[in-house]
């Protein structure tokens, strides 16, 4: 078991080898100047001459990376100008933000797709069929965005159920006290109901934004996955063996079903990150993706590189995180890892 | 070639909404090479006193904050979007499938590099890359393109690689290294030819990426700057007056993006049903 | 002797792309309590279409267009669907080629027979457990403790057989129906494995319905023989009466063409042509007469098996 983890962990580690190139390469082997970019459009001739020299931006590469991965081994990605803040930091403490949103969207598009795709294997075409079928095809197409837009429209504008699209909490409203950093959670530690329904009616919007866009691909993978199980030789066996219909769809078909839905969670992984900057913009959430683009408003460089790796980071772990809940369950790949 | 279009004709007739996706396609190519000449207003004439105008029949879709014409601006982005989308997933296509095939084909070294550098690239979520990538090099329409390109590379890479490799070995190609074609020839003269339909459909298919990507990115204010008309950044131009109930400005480009995206989907699909019809959904 | 299973007149059909495609037509025969009736016929002859539809297991696209399958005295063509899932496994039970893809990849060997244990002997989970190694032990495979815990790709084929084998004969079913069971595991284990089923059929009084495309296996096994061709049932007779005096000319062409221990390779008759495409509208009445060298104009009238003595059934207007 243990031999198993370190080999997952070890195909991590080119990985994240491969990140941390790609954004030394962005950082600092630009065409042009990256000083100028880092001192900012305010400064002068000689901060930004400051500004190289404190990066080590006059030395060779070799050096300059030897430098960078000391930066990155003391969790050093800079400050920002705006803030003067130092980036780790800022990026520690608008993460929650940020992951409160994606889990929330990936519980929603998963509590709906999943039992999507589960019902259109289980009745071909049938109208939960073409529903799925019009999901999965439809929902691609749609941008992130601009479905964020219309939702609040239609919810906050017309109908006027939702509050306005400012962040995660009313501003009567202050955060509960932290433990986890989700207001979900820690409003409901410190008994306090009335911010959780606050938070929940800010979260439910932008969630379901993230959450339709993530819909598409899990509906499409689970009705394919759940077709291919049903028609399988080992459902045969079941069949043949009377076994009820309930034990043949939920613990024969799906189980198995469920493997390749879990492959795919990687893929829809990378679009809920890259969804998550432009739904935050849209909500004005304070997670990390606003505190990007922000930053590339004000032309203030180290927090977008920092934001860069961050997620980079993030995306690696997840996907080793998904590989082991694989390797949990599927049987075969433990042992022949 | 026959085939290919007695096979079209057969998965158009099965399934009509292809033939729509293709006409709707054709109307899309229309637009965007003569986007300016059907635009019945300047794009970038602005007007201050018709500014957040309401739809009526001067102004189909409506008058954006600084009075400019919503229609005309959303026909005359059409190139601008259709020409991103195109050049980047053009670009993707070419040095994808060239380094796929050699991986592929070659093995060795160049599948290791090749496989590193795909990995490397898939390791970040693909739009925070291309985020990146544009804040790195600066914000020019162009570094959209190339962003675009280097995330959707992998794609086209792994699959061209996955082709090479299974036909490495087959029999035609045994016989054309026997007649003393050189390794080159034989990749391009063989193995190319018989990928291709494959390599089309991927095409097809990350061409709907492609335009979101590109939107997404100037939504957020990378790439495409104002006054240029561009799909993504009408709509981040709308999302104010939206949230107050103005919804032409945003809702129209926002249609004409979904309804891009999803024509090239279903064009993509019906492309992969004609190629391979074991794949049909 | 009254039998366990009849099937009589059965046709069925499968709705295809290209076509209608006539898989099974009017086909019947018998197999009584404790025998063993082996159906031969080559690939595509319709021998596994027969049995799906005796399970009530076809396809979606098949149908079945005409006749009766009864089985102690009740057509299940007509049952409820729960009255067939309580048949399935508990009275009649299949066993199926490729044994390691047959069964669930990520469910262990003992769960698979214990989840049929407890869904026909109501049975507790651990008492299921308990039961399913027992079987194990009964197929005799080694250390069944252990290998109940194992899943079916880290078993051997022949192992996996003996598992469906154990799955099947589990709540002791009257019939039981063998698809191919041998067909995919090297010549050893064959053996082994039919010896076992002979044996197991034999204590536990179960008929057995073999379906196979070895004549050979089939002699050595059967009582009795159905032959198929191209959905038809052609000739039925006890297995040393078939052999010795075969009346359809399909079924001597077979005899002709199975390797014997004693025959030369070449000594062996190949069956000219090949099996009939069964979505053309315009079948003749006997799917063999373009195979045949006796064929003449009488063949083209309907066609009707024939019981020419007391237990050997022909359909050929011109038996040899």
């Amino acid at each position: 078991m243990w031999r198993v983890l370190i080999g997952r962990l070890s195909t991590a580690i080119p990985s994240i080898a491969g990140v941390i190139v790609v954004t030394f390469v962005l950082t600092r082997a630009l065409p042009g100047d990256p000083a100028v970019y880092f001192a900012g459009p305010t400064a002068t001739p000689q901060s930004v001459e400051e500004i190289r020299h404190q990066l080590g931006l006059d030395r060779r590469w070799p050096v300059q990376f030897a430098y960078y991965l000391d930066d990155l081994a003391h969790g050093d990605l800079g400050n920002s100008l705006s803030t003067g803040q130092p980036v780790l930091t800022e990026i520690l403490t608008r993460l929650p933000a940020s992951a409160e949103l994606t889990l929330a969207g990936l519980l929603i598009a998963v509590l709906i797709a999943v039992p999507l795709g589960v019902l259109a294997a289980v009745r071909p075409g049938s109208w939960i069929d073409h529903v799925c079928r019009v999901v999965s095809t439809a929902g691609v197409s749609l941008p992130t965005f601009f479905t964020g837009l219309l939702l609040v429209y239609v919810f906050y504008f017309l109908l006027g159920w939702s509050p306005a699209p400012l962040g995660r909490l009313d501003i009567f409203y202050s955060a509960p006290p932290m433990h986890t950093g989700f207001y979900l959670v820690d409003s409901l530690i410190a008994g306090d109901l009335e911010t959780f329904r606050a938070t929940l009616s800010q979260l439910i919007l932008p969630a379901f934004t993230l959450g339709i866009f993530a819909l598409a691909p899990l509906a499409r993978v689970t009705r394919a996955a759940m077709l291919a199980a049903l028609g399988s030789e080992f459902v045969r066996t079941a069949r043949a063996s009377g076994l009820s219909r309930w034990r043949i769809v939920a613990v024969y078909a799906f189980r198995n079903a469920i493997l390749p839905v879990v492959t795919t969670l990687g893929m829809v992984f990378s679009y809920l990150l890259g969804g998550n900057i432009l739904v935050e913009k849209v909500f004005a959430w304070p997670g990390i993706g606003s505190y990007a683009i922000d930053a590339l408003i004000a032309s203030d460089y180290a927090p977008v590189q920092g934001f860069v790796l961050a997620m980079a980071a993030l995306y690696v772990t997840l996907n080793l995180l998904i590989d082991m809940l694989y390797g949990v369950l599927d049987p075969r790949v433990g042992i022949s890892a | 070639m026959r085939e290919f279009f007695r096979q079209a004709r057969y998965v158009v007739a099965e399934n009509p909404v292809t033939g729509v996706a293709f006409a709707l396609f054709l109307v899309f190519v229309v637009v965007a090479l003569f986007g300016p000449a059907l635009a019945p207003h300047s794009p970038l004439a602005s007007n201050t006193a018709e500014a957040l105008h309401p739809p009526d029949a001067q102004h189909w879709f409506g008058t954006d904050q600084l009075g400019r014409d919503v229609f005309s601006r959303i026909v005359v982005a059409t190139r601008l979007d259709l020409g991103i989308a195109a050049g980047a997933v053009a670009l993707a296509f070419v040095f994808g499938t060239g380094m796929g095939l050699a991986a592929g084909f070659f093995g060795g070294w160049a599948d290791r590099i090749i496989g590193r550098l795909t990995d490397t690239i898939m390791a970040f979520p693909l739009f925070v890359l291309a985020m990146g990538i544009v804040a790195a090099m600066g914000n020019t329409v162009t570094n959209i393109i190339y962003a675009t390109a280097i995330i959707n590379l992998p794609l086209y890479a792994r699959l061209a690689r996955a082709e090479a490799n299974i036909r490495r070995d087959a029999g035609y190609v045994e016989a054309a290294r026997l007649a003393g074609n050189s390794e080159i020839r034989i990749v391009v003269a063989h193995i190319l030819p018989n990928i291709m339909p494959l390599m089309v459909v991927q095409a097809s298919l990350t061409l709907g990426y492609a335009i979101l990507n590109a939107a997404g990115l100037s939504f957020i204010g990378l790439g495409v700057r104002p006054p240029t008309a561009e799909w993504g950044i009408m709509v981040a131009e709308g999302a104010s007056s939206i949230v107050s109930g103005e919804w032409w400005e945003a809702l129209f480009p926002g249609l004409a993006l979904m309804l891009a995206v999803f024509c090239f989907n279903l064009l993509g699909d019906g492309l992969r049903d004609v190629i391979d019809p074991r794949n049909r959904t | 002797m009254t039998s366990l299973l009849t099937v009589e007149d059965l046709s069925i059909e499968f709705r295809t792309r290209s076509g209608t495609v006539r898989a099974i037509e009017h086909a019947g025969f018998q197999v009584h309590p404790g025998e063993t009736l082996a159906m031969v016929g080559e690939s595509g002859s319709g021998k596994s279409v027969t049995c799906l539809a005796i399970m009530g297991i076809l396809d979606a696209a098949g149908r079945v267009t005409s006749g009766r399958i009864a089985f102690r005295g009740r057509d299940l063509l007509h049952e409820r669907e729960a009255c067939l899932r309580e048949i399935r496994g508990r009275d009649i039970a299949m066993i199926f080629q490729n044994p390691r893809t047959a069964l669930n990849p990520i469910r262990t060997a003992g769960q698979q027979i214990a989840d049929v244990l407890i869904q026909h002997a109501g049975l507790t989970p651990g008492a299921a457990r308990q039961r399913a190694v027992e079987m194990l032990g009964q197929v005799r495979i080694p250390d069944p403790e252990r290998r109940a815990r194992a899943y079916p790709f880290e078993l051997s084929g022949g192992m996996c057989q003996r598992v469906m084998i154990a799955m099947a004969l589990s709540c002791q079913p009257a019939l039981l129906i063998a698809d191919e069971p041998t067909t995919g595991l090297d010549v050893t284990t064959q053996a082994v494995i039919m010896e076992l089923i002979d044996e197991i059929a034999r204590t536990e009084r179960t008929a057995t319905l073999l379906i196979t495309h070895d004549l050979a296996l089939a002699s050595e096994h059967a009582d009795r023989i159905a032959v198929m061709h191209a959905g038809h049932v052609v000739e039925t007779a006890p297995t040393q009466e078939l052999l010795v005096k075969p009346r359809h000319p399909y079924t001597q062409s077979l005899i002709a063409a199975t390797p014997g221990p004693a025959a030369a390779l070449a000594d062996l008759a190949a069956i000219p042509g090949s099996l009939p495409d069964l979505r053309r509208e315009d079948l003749p009445s006997c799917r063999y007469s373009e195979r045949c060298g006796r064929h003449d104009k009488a063949c083209d009238a309907p066609l009707s098996p024939r019981l020419l003595a007391d237990n050997h059934s022909v359909a050929c207007r011109h038996p040899l």
